[in-house]
Order: C-alpha cells, then sequence, then structure tokens
C-alpha cells in the first residue's frame, strides 16, 4: 500500500502504458523482483562502456549540497534551502582560502559559485528529471544535482523504485549492489539530442548536463542497446510519443 | 444582499459568518455578504476578540442611527465583529462596509479586486495572500499566477488613501511597484513575504517616490538582482523610516548610502541587513542607531582579518543598545565573534540564528543569559545538548522552531526525542514548535503533549519518510494522538513520519479547533482523508502530499469545501474524473489541477497530479495559464 503512495505520478511514455489501471493492482508489492532488483548501467556492458570517469567525482572535492530526492522533501522553503548552499560555497570558499591549495582551490570555489549560481536562479525543476520505469506507470523525478556519481544515482533509484516494504515495522531495505551484472533491468537515458542511450557511458558531469529523462527497461529489451546501435533503439522508443 | 432582515437579527449573536454560508445558496450574480465575509475574514487571527456589541433589532434605520454606529464601529477592529455587524441588516452592512479600513484576504483568488472596491470604499490598509505554502517547496509550476497587477490597478483608481500593503507568495513586478509609489500620496508601509517577481530597480523606484514611507519590509523574497543601487534612491533629508528590513536581497548594497540612510532616518527602530553587510560595517550602523530595538546583523563576519586593536570593539556597540529585544541575521557567522551580543541577552526577548550553524558550544554560553527570550529560531547544529540548554534557560519561551542543516532523509541529525523532551520538560510555556529530525519517538511527543498544554501550533517533520518510532517501532499514532487530545488549543498541526488511518481518526475526533492541517507521506487508505474531513469542524486549510487518498476520500469533504480557504492535494490518488464530480457538485469551489511539468502535453489518462481547490465568490480565474486545467 505505502509503497503505491510514495510514488509520484508523471507522464510516461511508454507504449503499454494506457493498459495500466492507476491506483488499482498497481503493485510494486511484487516482492520477487523487488529483491533482485537492480539497475544495470552501461559499466555492465563491459563492450560498450568506456572506463567510467564516475571516479572524477572523488576529485570533486567538495560535493555541491545535496537536496532532496524528493521533489519538495523535507519541506524547506526555497530561501531557506538557498541559503543553505550559499553557506556551503562560501565555507568552501573560505577553506580554500586558508588551504592555500590553488589548483585544488580554485576549481572547488568555482564549483561552489557554480552551484550557488544554479540555486540562485529559478530553483523550480532545474534539477529534477523524470524516471520511468517499464511496467510501472507511475514516474518519479530525482534531482541530477543532488547526486556526484552513477552508483549514487543508482542507489536512489533502486530506493526509489525497490526500497519501500509494506510492512509496519520499517527496516530500510538494505542498498541493493548496483553493478553485479544478473539484474533485470537497464538504466537508459534520453540526452538533450532526444537520443535514448545507456546510461555510464560518458563523464558524470558531461552526463548531467545533457540528461533530459530517465528510463528503466528491461534487460530483454535493451539487449543490444549500445552506442552503436541506439538510433536503431531511439526510432522505435520514439515511435509512441 | 439579503433583502430578510428578520432572518437575520435572528441569528445567533455569536455570528459566524462561515456557517451562515451554509445555509444561504450562492449564485454568481448575488452574492452574500455572508460569503464575502467569509472570504475577507477567514483566516481571521484575532480569535480571542468577543463581540462587547449587543446586536439586537434595530429600529427602522435613519441617518441618525447610521451616524452614530459610523462613530461606534471606529473603535472596532477585529474582523470577526465587523462581519457580525455587517449581517445585521442593510443599513449596518453599509456604515461596516463604509467604516473599514483594514481589510484581510486569504485568497487572491477567493474574490475579485472589484468585488472589493465595489464593498469597501475606505480602504487604507490591506493584506493579501496569493500562493498556497506548498508553492514553497517547488510543488507549483512557476508562472502559476496570483498577480498583485489587477490588485494595485484596482486599489488605485478606488483607494487613494491606501497606506499599507502586506502581500504574501505574491507575484509583484517592478511596474506594480512603481503604480503603488505614485498612486499612493500617503503610503507608508510595503511589506512583501515570500513575493517574486520584482528586483531591485522596483526597489528603487518605489523608495524613491514614497516620501512617507515608514516600513520597507522585504522578508524571504526573491529580488532580481538589476544591479541598481536601490539604498542610494531614497528621498534627501529625514526620512520617516521606522522599519527597513532587507536580508533576503542577494546583491551587494552601498553601504555608504546606507549608512547615510540609517543617519537620516531618526524614527528607525528595525534594520535588517543582507548578508553584504559586514561585521565591521554592522558596528558603525549600530553606533549610529543605538535606539534599535530589532537588529538583522548581516554577516556577521569580519571583510577583513582584524589587526589587533584596530579591531572594533562589537561587545561594546551591543551594550550601547539598550534597546535591542530581537536579533536576526548571523548569515555568515564566525562563531568566535558571536559573543560580543552577550550584553543585550538578558533583554532579547527574540533570537535567530537559524542561519548560522552553530555547535553548543557555541550556543550555551550565550543562551545562558536569555531568560527572557519568546522565540528561539536555530539550526540543529545545535544538537540535543544545545536544546538542553535552552531548556534550562528559556523558561518564558513561545514559539521554537529548529531547522536541518543538512536537509536530506538520510543524515544525520543531531537532534532528537532526547532534545524534544527536554524542551516540553523546560519550556512549559510554549506555545509553537517547528522541529525538523530524522526519528522521532512517541515517548517524547506524548511528554510535549502533557507539558506543554499550550501548545496551538505543533510541526514535527520527521525527515526520514514513513519513519516509525524507532525505540518501538510502532506508528506514531500514539505521540499525534496525544497531541490532538491533551493540547486543546492546538489550532495547526504538521504531521509526518508512520501514521496509520487511526492517527487520522484521533485528529479527526479530537482536532476541534484545528485549522491548518499539513499530511504528508502519511495514512493506508482513504479513511484517513475521511476522518479528517468528516471531523476537525474548524478546517480551513488542507495540505496533503504523497498519500494513499483517491476520489473516495476526496468526496467525504464535499459537504464542507466552500466553508474552507483551501484544499491542497499532490501526487495522491485522484482522478480528473473525481475531481470533476466535486467542481461541478460545488459552484462556489474552483478546483485547479495542474502537474509541474510545464512541457507535458501528452494526456495521462485520469490521473492527477495536483489538486488545488478553494472557494471563491467571483468564479473561476481569467489568468490560469495553460498547464493549469479549471475544472
Amino acid at each position: 500500500m505505502r509503497d503505491r503512495s510514495e510514488l509520484e505520478v508523471g507522464k510516461s511514455n511508454l507504449p503499454d502504458e494506457s493498459e495500466l489501471e492507476l491506483g488499482l493492482g498497481l503493485s510494486l508489492g511484487g516482492g520477487a523482483w523487488r529483491e533482485r532488483g537492480r539497475i544495470l548501467t552501461a559499466k555492465d556492458f563491459p563492450s560498450v562502456g568506456s572506463k567510467r570517469a564516475a571516479d572524477s567525482s572523488s576529485r570533486q572535492g567538495a560535493s555541491p549540497p545535496r537536496s532532496s530526492q524528493v521533489v519538495g522533501w523535507p519541506p524547506i522553503g526555497s530561501h531557506r534551502m538557498n541559503s543553505l548552499v550559499n553557506n556551503q560555497a562560501t565555507k568552501v570558499a573560505k577553506a580554500d582560502k586558508e588551504e592555500e591549495e590553488e589548483g585544488e582551490g580554485k576549481k572547488k570555489v568555482d564549483e561552489a559559485k557554480d552551484v550557488s549560481m544554479k540555486v540562485n536562479g529559478k530553483v523550480q525543476g532545474l534539477g529534477f528529471v523524470k524516471v520511468n520505469m517499464d511496467g510501472v506507470g507511475i514516474g518519479r523525478k530525482v534531482d541530477m544535482r543532488a547526486h556526484s556519481s552513477y552508483e549514487n544515482l543508482a542507489q536512489t533509484l533502486e530506493e526509489m523504485f525497490f526500497g519501500m516494504t509494506g510492512t509496519t515495522s520499517r527496516e530500510k531495505v538494505k542498498p541493493l549492489r548496483l553493478l553485479d551484472g544478473s539484474s533485470e533491468f537497464v538504466l537508459t537515458y534520453e540526452d538533450k539530442e532526444g537520443d535514448w542511450m545507456l546510461v555510464g557511458d560518458v563523464p558524470w558531469r558531461m552526463f548531467i548536463t545533457s540528461v533530459k529523462r530517465l528510463r528503466i527497461m528491461g534487460t530483454s529489451e535493451a539487449n543490444g542497446l549500445a552506442p552503436r546501435h541506439q538510433e536503431q533503439k531511439e526510432k522505435q522508443r520514439n515511435n509512441p510519443v | 444582499m439579503k433583502e430578510d432582515r428578520s432572518e437575520m437579527a435572528a441569528k445567533d449573536v455569536e455570528l459566524d459568518p462561515r456557517s451562515a454560508a451554509i445555509s444561504e445558496p450562492l449564485s454568481s450574480s448575488s452574492s452574500s455578504p455572508a460569503a464575502f465575509n467569509a472570504v475577507v475574514s477567514a483566516g481571521n487571527k484575532s480569535r480571542s476578540c468577543k463581540s462587547s456589541l449587543p446586536v439586537t433589532q434595530p429600529p427602522c434605520p435613519g441617518h441618525v442611527l447610521e451616524n452614530v454606529l459610523e462613530n461606534v464601529l471606529q473603535f472596532l477592529t477585529c474582523r470577526r465583529d465587523r462581519n457580525a455587524v455587517s449581517l445585521v441588516c442593510r443599513s449596518w452592512y453599509r456604515v461596516e462596509a463604509q467604516t473599514r479600513f483594514e481589510v484581510f484576504i486569504g485568497n487572491c483568488y477567493s474574490l475579485s479586486p472589484s468585488r472589493l472596491t465595489r464593498r469597501f470604499k475606505g480602504v487604507r490598509s490591506l493584506l493579501l495572500k496569493g500562493k498556497p505554502r506548498f508553492a514553497d517547496f517547488n510543488l507549483m509550476p512557476p508562472d502559476w499566477g496570483a498577480q498583485f497587477a489587477p490588485w494595485v490597478a484596482a486599489t488605485a483608481m478606488a483607494y487613494p488613501w491606501l497606506e499599507k500593503v502586506n502581500l504574501k507568495r505574491m507575484f509583484v513586478t517592478d511596474d506594480d511597484l512603481a503604480l503603488l509609489a505614485e498612486s499612493f500620496p500617503g503610503f507608508k508601509e510595503l511589506i512583501l513575504r515570500c513575493c517574486e517577481g520584482f528586483g531591485t530597480s522596483g526597489i528603487a523606484l518605489f523608495a524613491n517616490k514614497c516620501r512617507q514611507l515608514k516600513v520597507l519590509d522585504l522578508i524571504e523574497s526573491e529580488v532580481t538582482d538589476d544591479e541598481v543601487d536601490w539604498i542610494s534612491c531614497f528621498p534627501e533629508g529625514e526620512t520617516h523610516l521606522e522599519s527597513l528590513s532587507f536580508e533576503c536581497v542577494e546583491s551587494p548594497i552601498n553601504f555608504k548610502a546606507l549608512e547615510g540612510l540609517v543617519l537620516r532616518s531618526p524614527f528607525l527602530k528595525k534594520l535588517r541587513t543582507s548578508r553584504f553587510v559586514s561585521l565591521e560595517e554592522l558596528h558603525r550602523l549600530m553606533v549610529q542607531a543605538s535606539q534599535l530595538t530589532s537588529l538583522g546583523t548581516g554577516s556577521f563576519s569580519p571583510n577583513d582579518v582584524p589587526q589587533g586593536e584596530q579591531e572594533p570593539d562589537y561587545a561594546s556597540a551591543f551594550r550601547a543598545s539598550k534597546s535591542i529585544v530581537c536579533l536576526s541575521g548571523f548569515r555568515e557567522l564566525t562563531p568566535e565573534y558571536l559573543p560580543a551580543i552577550s550584553p543585550v541577552c538578558a533583554n532579547l526577548t527574540s533570537l535567530n540564528l537559524s542561519y548560522a550553524n552553530i555547535s553548543p558550544d557555541i550556543l550555551k554560553p550565550i543562551i545562558r543569559n536569555c531568560h527572557n527570550i519568546r522565540v528561539f529560531w536555530a539550526l540543529d547544529s545545535i544538537c540535543d545538548e544545545g536544546l538542553q540548554a535552552v531548556a534550562a534557560t528559556c523558561k518564558e519561551l513561545r514559539e521554537l522552531r529548529v531547522f536541518p542543516s543538512d536537509p536530506l532523509e538520510d543524515s544525520e541529525s543531531p537532534v532528537s526525542a532526547l532534545g524534544l523532551q527536554a524542551i516540553s520538560e523546560g519550556c512549559r510555556k510554549l506555545e509553537s514548535i517547528l522541529y525538523f529530525c530524522q526519528r522521532m519517538t512517541n515517548g517524547a511527543v506524548i511528554a510535549m503533549s502533557e507539558n506543554c498544554p499550550q501548545l496551538t501550533v505543533f510541526r514535527l517533520c520527521i525527515m526520514g519518510r514513513y519513519r516509525p518510532d524507532h525505540v518501538t517501532g510502532k506508528p506514531m499514532d500514539d505521540g499525534f494522538g496525544a497531541i490532538v487530545k491533551n493540547c486543546k488549543k492546538l489550532t495547526r498541526l504538521a504531521v509526518s513520519g508512520l501514521l496509520t488511518d487511526e492517527a487520522f481518526s484521533i485528529i479527526g475526533e479530537h482536532g476541534k479547533l484545528i485549522r491548518t492541517l499539513s499530511v504528508a507521506f502519511a495514512g493506508d487508505s482513504d479513511m484517513a482523508l475521511r476522518y479528517i474531513l468528516e471531523g476537525c469542524p474548524k478546517l480551513q486549510k488542507l495540505e496533503i502530499r504523497d498519500c494513499p487518498f483517491g476520489d473516495v476520500g476526496l468526496r467525504s469533504g464535499m459537504h464542507r469545501y466552500h466553508n474552507m480557504r483551501f484544499v491542497w492535494m499532490s501526487y495522491c490518488r485522484l482522478t480528473r474524473g473525481g475531481c470533476r464530480d466535486i467542481a461541478h457538485a460545488l459552484p462556489s469551489v474552483v478546483a485547479e489541477v495542474f502537474g509541474s511539468d510545464v512541457d507535458d502535453d501528452d494526456d495521462n489518462a485520469d490521473y492527477v497530479e495536483t489538486l488545488y481547490m478553494y472557494r471563491s465568490l467571483d468564479g473561476a480565474r481569467k489568468d490560469a495559464p495553460k498547464f493549469v486545467t479549471i475544472l
């Protein structure tokens, strides 16, 4: 029950979406795939993916302050949120002055400024992209700015779509290992040009600037989805839209 | 307007305009005064005022009576009383309309500006609220509405003597500000809370034109940086300024001009500067304006590295400011300077440290002296230990707000049940609390319900969604249940954590005075919504998100929606059909349906992402953007 309530209904361009009855029989409660569910990224397709520079996230220094993964939660006014961001940005800048690490420091300050500039603009929906999952009629949104790496993102997505148990004595479901390779699901994304690609091909920072929306699809459908095949898949996928 | 005087006069003296509205059918051509009163007075905060006016059947209204009435009514300021008076008979209605100077409109879309100007002829002060609160959390698309423009246009024509405008969550443009400044020669007070749409150029123009200005308060608003030196635009010579607040203006300030302004504002009592005012600059201001009662301290951080004796004596500036009772700011606090405020601590009634990341060790020596504090806002960085210190000293505390320094679901929150328990034991006079934490226990909440019977506002935000009592593993039903049962004066409640339908059954039954209820990620089924709507007799504002409530639950409130200011439901299980049914059944209610995706045109069938429903005298608004569907 509860896992349904936490899902936000977004728009979906899934071809079979019309068959789903919203709110009824819409069960994410299927324990089977919940336990096994994991999201594959390009890393799971060693032939396709380039060596991921997701590790670059560790070199990002002070990562931008993470906002909530669910839009508007916790309920902090955007004014206060912006101020928290500014605070962090200034602290980073000050810390850098003290550390006197010219190269690193400059990078951090730039990034911190970058964050504060982004946030000082219209906050509405800026970092949020929609995520749809095959077989699920209702979508979610994730804040791309709130994540620092593919692993981070995959973890969030796993929690969103698989994470909630239905029992009253709740324990947080342990985050499932993302990259074990035997999952039924693959994570793909639509980029600025409208192409659908496997997530994980490009460095993280490039990814977050070009991702428009995300889709978790079944491995069978994704079979063969790779940069060199992506034009074909793109046609198939974009048709129903 | 009601013709039947006898029917009106026969009504109970303690007339509740809203209940009167139920019995009178509304039509768009003639809306009853009771309904008008309801929208114009909903949200009335002066609950405790009693009507001292004996309402009896008046004799034939004559001119003499009206004059007498006018003189008497000017003493009547309470909205509720005025509404009662206006329902007595036509003549009283007329006189009341002529003598009402202060108008409160809780929802700018509940009536049109022309309706306002038709009824009231001599308005001097207008308080207008626009967007609902959930808009603050990015749950509403931009450009939704709540424009001030039509209001300023209408009032410019109708009320040349308008003096005060207080706006909350409205969209105000620079042009609006310009028109405001030009249209009202005697304009005195402008307060913009949580507004947007204007910039420093609008402020500059406004400041320049309003020669009688006493109050300019920009609070938590988004002000575009047009790179205009607005502070320099205040007119030359002595000003009438009593309050100047610009903490939220995110652009550098011309300090020299600010200093000059303060110097020529002898009546200035409240000065709240932005973070662009350094500690040294603050010092200079304080030295010039030792009469201040309320000070927003800006960054509270020195610009330059201090050079020994050349550093100003900040403590002595505070010592000299004997009138300060309210402190805020500390936007970029350098903690070692905080003790400078010690000289004023004993006099402080309000202290806002919620923009400063302060550890318990920094807080404790300060708070130890704040015996008279009534309002305290802080970040959770003060930890349970800090809260314990507050509980030990601040026996007069009425309002506490603890904000998260790391607003994430899974972060380690430094405050917990321990802090809440300590506050409940130490601050028995507590009336209002907003508390963010990661997890909570029923025990602590129950303790608060028993120790603080004066609570009128209880807002607990357990940031981890669906979190049960972390000690017992049970839902938070018992805790919130105890709050509504024991805190008999409760008017505002925000719930969180794991909650079953049972919790709402208790809230519906015992929450007799609750006017505002906020629910997120809670409940098991429509029953929870039914309990709320079939109970809580005074409910005015209902905000819900991410709950398993559908059309059936929504339907259960049909009998009361016209009596409420608004209902907000986002990410629930409503369908268009269900909402449409309600909208068609209730002509006095406007039902707006929208999602946060502006560019989405595929009609995802029936699903409603957000429903915003409110009563309105003038039907659907004409300025709805295309992503809003009015059912």
